[in-house]
């Protein structure tokens, strides 16, 4: 399984995932830098998290008009995996290639945080070493987490089992609509979601419960 | 050719940066304050002196880049 991390100027999270998929790997991924023009074959593209381009105009909107990401569609497209995490899964929906949108937290405030996750689906390649119903650990870190959508795309989404990660009632920290805390695309190969697994994988950060995502993705 | 794109929330689309701003506007006294819903202005030069291909090129923008049309509107005025 050969993984690539993919890097927008003013991302903060990619050395947390760059030391994620090492570690449970067992194997660097690849670092691509948005300008490069080609991306290695790989299995698993990853967007991981921050601030791309300041968050300007809307979160993920420049990054997600860039020609790098036309190769991401491309390779998402002929079914490789995509994760995107934070600001990547805002990208990801800013690119159209995830439905719906990331809004501003109705508490208007940056929230940086533990969240419980409840697997929604653990019928997928990013959710599989889980079972359905588990609830998890997850710590969250943004501003801008608040999935919408219109009923229709709702239902749809629901109906399809697009709605990988759940949060907990108690711990919904944006206001997301049905507690959405992640979603795959129609073809179930795209995952995008706003808590950070990647710095919930060893005992020194407090427990383990993100492994599961990148090992189940690495097997 | 001069334009000015205003981009809003759509119906529905819970807006909380509106809900604060007429928080304030009530904690300083405005009372006939119903409903604030915020939004963005763009003020666009183009080269064309064209009113109808600025406006069919700026909503090409619109679709593009401007608005997420998942949750906002635009609307395009044509200044001069």
């Amino acid at each position: 399984m050969k993984s690539a991390v993919v890097v927008f100027p003013g991302l903060n999270r990619d050395r947390d995932m760059i030391a994620a998929l090492t570690k449970i790997g067992g194997k660097a991924p690849a670092v691509v830098w948005h300008q490069e023009t080609e991306l290695p074959d790989v299995d698993l593209i990853v967007i991981p998290g921050g601030f791309s381009y300041g968050d300007y105009l809307r979160c993920g909107a420049i990054a997600a008009r860039s020609p790098m990401m036309d190769i991401i569609r491309e390779r998402a497209d002929k079914g490789v995996k995509v994760l995107g995490v934070c600001n990547g899964f805002q990208i990801l929906t800013e690119a159209g290639l995830l439905p719906g949108a990331l809004m501003r937290n109705a508490s208007l405030k940056f929230v940086c945080r533990e969240v419980e996750l409840e697997i929604a689906n653990a019928n997928t390649p990013f959710s599989n070493q889980y079972s359905d119903g588990q609830v998890i650990r997850c710590p969250v870190a943004h501003h801008d987490g608040n999935f919408f959508t219109d009923t229709e795309t709702l239902a749809s989404i629901e109906g399809n089992g697009q709605v990988i990660f759940r949060y907990t009632p108690e711990t919904n920290p944006n206001g997301s609509i049905n507690n959405i805390a992640g979603i795959t695309n129609a073809r179930g190969n795209v995952l995008g979601m706003m808590p950070h697994p990647e710095n919930l994988i060893e005992p020194e950060h407090g427990g383990t419960d993100g492994r599961g995502i990148f090992a189940g993705l690495l097997a | 050719m001069k334009a000015r794109v205003i981009v809003t929330l759509k119906n529905g689309v819970l807006d909380p940066q509106g809900q604060a701003i007429e928080g304030s506007l009530h904690s300083q006294g405005f009372d006939g304050v119903q409903s604030v819903r915020q939004g963005k202005v763009f003020d666009l030069e183009l080269q064309t002196a064209d009113a109808d291909e600025a406006k069919a090129q700026i909503e090409a923008m619109c679709e593009k880049l401007l608005a997420n049309t998942v949750i906002e509107n635009f609307a395009i005025e044509i200044i001069g």
